[in-house]
Order: C-alpha cells, then structure tokens, then sequence
C-alpha cells in the first residue's frame, strides 16, 4: 500500500484570534501534481507553511511521508520555493552556489549542484552574491535551490510571480517533466487557475476552508465551481486541461 | 622604542593573543548578526554587562574573576533578549533597547550602593586589555574553541537562518536552537571583549569587521574569514600604537577598526572588479 506524501487532518489555523485556516482535511499521493488556487488572503500560503512546520497550526495534524510532523526529519525529500523570501537583504553576500548548496544540505555534491545550476541556466551566476541578482535571477537560483537534493516533494508557492513569460513557461514544462518522467509528486500553489489547467491533474480551491477538492474533470462538471469562475472561465481552464492531457 | 622591544615584553604578548582571540570570535559571529539586523544586541549585551559587572563587584568578587562572574547574568540576559525579540508585540530593536535599560539602570544603581564609582568599573566601562591575565588568556582561548567549532559544526543551520529564518524553518532547521546558540555564544563573546575595548565599545567588535569585510567579500565564507583577519589586525595594531603613543588601547583598536572600515569603503568605491577578483 502506498503511503501518502501529505496527509492534513483538520487542521485550523488562528492568527490573531482569527480562523485563516478552517477543518482542512485532504492527502496528496505519491506521483500526483496537485494545484492549489484560491482568491488572495485564502490561505493558501499559509496552508503551505502549516504543512511545512513554519506555521503551528491550532488544531489538527499533518503528516509528511507517513509520519507525523513533529517526527519527521527527512527533510531532503522536499524542495520549497516561497512565495517570496521574507526579507532578503541586497548587501548578503552568500553567493548563488552557496545558497544552491544549503538546498543539498551537508552532504553537497558539487555535479548536482553544477547540473540543477545548468538546468536553470543560472551557472554563469554561480559566483555572484545572490542580493545583487535581479528578481528572476533569485527566483530561478531558489529553485535551483530547491531541486538539489533531489527531492520526492515539490512545493511552489506563487513561484512565477517575477519571471518572464518565457522563463515561466520553461518552468512549468520543467515541473511537467518532473512529475511524469521522474515521478516527482508536485504542489502548485498559484491565483492563475488557467496555469492549473494546464499541468495540475488535481485541484484543491480554498477559501479558509476547503471549496473543492478534485480531479479536473470533476472540477469541469461542478456546478459550484461555474458559480465562482463563471462559465466561460471555467471552461477555458476545462478546455487547457483537456488539451495538455490530450 | 623599536617594534622588536614592544613585542617582547610579556603582557604585551599576552593582549595581542587574547585581544586576537576575542576579536575573532566577536568578528565571526558579528557577520552573522550584521546580516540579520541585530547588530544592536552587542550594545545591549554590554550595558546588561555593566549592571552585572556592578552585581559582581558590589559583592566583592576578585578582579581576577569579574568576568567569569559577570557571565551567568549576560547569558541570562541574552536569552531574554531572545525572548522579547520573538514577541510579536515588541520590535527586536526596542526589546534590546528594553533589556540594555535594565542593564545601565541597575548598574548605576548598584554602583552607587557600593559607594559610588571606583576605578574597577571604569576599567570594565573603557576596557584595559594591557592588564589581561592568565585566567582570562585561557579563558579567550576556550571561548575562541567553542565559537569556532560551533560555527564549523553548525555552519549550514547558521548560514540558513541568516539568509531566511522562514525558508531554514521549511528545511526543518530547529531554527529557535541555532538562535539560541547565537545568543549565548554572543554574550559570552560581549563579556569577554569588554576586557579588549570596554563596555562602551563592545558593539564595535561586532559591527565594524563584519561590515569592513562586506565592502570586500563576494562569498560568505570569504566574509567570515576577512572579517577575522580585519578583527585582529585592528587589535595588533591598536595595542602597539596605544603602547607607541601612550593612548588608551580600547579606543586605538575601535579606531583601527573604523580605519580599516574606511579604505574597505575606498576600495570598493575605487576598484569595483578587481576586488572581487582578489578575495574571491
């Protein structure tokens, strides 16, 4: 039987004794590409965080490969690009290897860390200070970050915020390849719910609490998700699923 | 007086080898507190100093064991400081602020009660490295070990939470531990260099070598490794021009230090490209 990546059980979360977070249950299978869409201040980031042990939750459980959080250590299963690094400072003078090193963790080999470089074509980056980078270039060098260890977990949370719309593209074909040739089980937090139809076979909208949780195809016949996208929305959404898959 | 003569007698060798020791290890963890904008903790480590050098002395401890004593206070201190600085309620800046006002408050108090201020606390408040003993060498050497392979030993967590406490969280770094470690690890090294520069000054060895090598490096092993280098060429320098010129030595090496600062700055300004090319 095959253990499950992400187990969340009734999780809520408080801030400032206010519920963002309300009796969230889902699992995430081993292999699957999962998207999470949601208007802003739904939670979605925080949800992430919850799952990741940045965030306590108030109530509830979450399990990573099986195990409970708190027990959890092997942490080089997981990759995690944040929405945005909380406050990176210009003058910090790690440099782009550096930072793609501390993703590999202690036991750094340096041809992984040349070969996921090349990957995101940043190698001509490796030695410059990360701070002096423009935007994209960090983003892609966080990535960079984020898949050195090889990971069996994907976590993105708004990654494409900054990119181009080339580089982005390139990214999501990157995290299309991942989770069909290596099996790499991905989770795609993203507002672009037309991006989710492209690549994500899950969706999993939140709004606080859980609105939808699903295949696409059940998504596309959800007579409550016509009355949040529209129906002309949700059929393009519908109608890029059905042509990547196709 | 030639170099030579200077570097011969005994207590001179004994402050440059401690005062290297100690500006080393403020140095290295500087560079950690520089880059997470808590420069600051080393004023408030200091003035938490003084109250607990005045708690010491007040008691009547021996002048040969101040700084020993003075340390459980600091390392309570620190944690404190910790404590306020994670409140969401209070800004890290004004919990340091809070924590040094207790320290400088109590200190006058205490100094007062035990009748006034006597030469022993103004040796602590302007530091006197020319009178380092054996104790406190030794002690420089055992702190210098401890900080060094802590920072070897946990260098990957450190270097994570410097450059985003959230993200070393997702990576399931005890980030609260290595805080904890750093602050201590801090308030020792705060104790220790109010015997090279004083009380006032401490902060200096925190900040101004971290920041020298920040105009130089362009890796954060390299930041390190300068700032260390920096550190003790202002102590070697510092000692003997105050011996030279009879000027007080905690002063000379802070000044040394902002020197160093300087043509750091200079430079950088001057010669973008090639100091990247020469320390890298």
């Amino acid at each position: 039987m095959s253990v499950n990546v992400i187990s969340v059980e009734k999780l809520t979360f408080c801030f400032n004794g206010i519920e963002v977070l309300q009796d969230i249950s889902f699992a995430v299978e081993k292999g699957s590409y999962l998207g999470v869409a949601g208007p802003n201040g739904s939670g979605k980031s925080t949800l992430i965080k919850n799952i990741l042990g940045i965030l306590q939750p108030r109530q509830g459980n979450v399990y990573l490969f099986g195990q409970p959080l708190a027990s959890f250590r092997e942490w080089n299963k997981i990759g995690y690009l944040p929405q945005r690094l909380a406050a990176l400072n210009t003058h910090f003078p790690g440099t782009v290897r550096e930072i793609v090193q501390l993703g590999a963790g202690r036991k750094a080999d340096s041809r992984n860390i040349s070969r996921v470089l090349q990957m995101m074509e940043i190698e001509h980056l490796s030695s410059r200070p990360i701070g002096e980078l423009s935007y994209g270039q960090q983003q892609r060098a966080m990535l960079a970050r984020a898949l050195a260890s090889k990971p069996e977990l994907l976590i993105f949370d708004e990654p494409t915020t900054a990119l181009d719309p080339q580089t982005r593209e390139n990214f999501y074909h990157l995290t299309h390849d991942l989770n069909l040739q290596q099996g790499t089980t991905i989770i795609l937090v993203t507002h672009d719910t037309g991006v989710l139809g492209n690549y994500a076979r899950r969706l999993l909208y939140l709004d606080k609490k859980i609105i939808f949780l699903g295949t696409f195809g059940d998504f596309c016949a959800s007579a409550e998700m016509t009355d949040i996208f529209g129906g002309a929305s949700q059929h393009i959404i519908c109608h890029q699923h059905d042509r990547r898959s196709a | 007086m030639s170099l030579g003569e200077i570097l011969s007698f005994a207590f001179i060798q004994r402050a440059i080898l401690a005062g290297s020791l100690i500006a080393a290890v403020c140095s290295i963890l500087g560079v950690f507190l520089v880059l997470r904008r808590m420069s600051l903790i080393g004023d408030g480590l200091a003035h938490t100093t003084f109250g607990s050098v005045a708690v010491v002395l007040l008691l009547g401890a021996s002048p040969l064991y101040v700084t020993l004593a003075a340390l459980p206070l600091v390392l309570i201190s620190s944690l404190a400081i910790l404590k306020l600085t994670s409140s969401k309620k209070i800004f890290g800046d004004a919990a340091i602020g809070v924590v040094s006002s207790i320290g400088i408050a109590a200190g006058i108090v205490l100094a007062s009660l035990s009748g006034g201020y006597n030469v022993d606390l103004f040796s602590y408040l302007f530091g006197n490295i020319l009178t380092v003993n054996q104790t406190e060498l030794l002690l420089s050497l055992v702190v210098f070990a401890v900080v060094a392979g802590s920072v070897i030993f946990f260098y990957q967590d450190l270097f994570a939470v410097t450059f985003d406490e959230e993200l070393a969280r997702s990576m399931g770094i005890k980030t609260n531990r290595i805080n904890i470690i750093l602050f201590l690890l801090t308030a020792v090294a705060a104790v220790l260099a109010m015997k090279v520069t004083g009380i006032m000054l401490v902060s200096a060895m925190l900040i101004l070598p971290p920041l020298t090598a920040l105009q130089l490096t362009v890796s954060f092993k390299a930041t390190i490794a300068v700032s260390a280098v920096f550190s003790v060429l202002s102590v070697i320098c510092g000692i003997i021009f105050s011996f030279m010129l009879n000027i007080p030595a905690g002063g000379t090496i802070v000044i040394c230090n902002v020197l160093f600062l300087f043509i750091s700055f200079v430079i950088r300004k001057i010669l973008p490209a090639a100091n990247s090319q020469l320390i890298n």
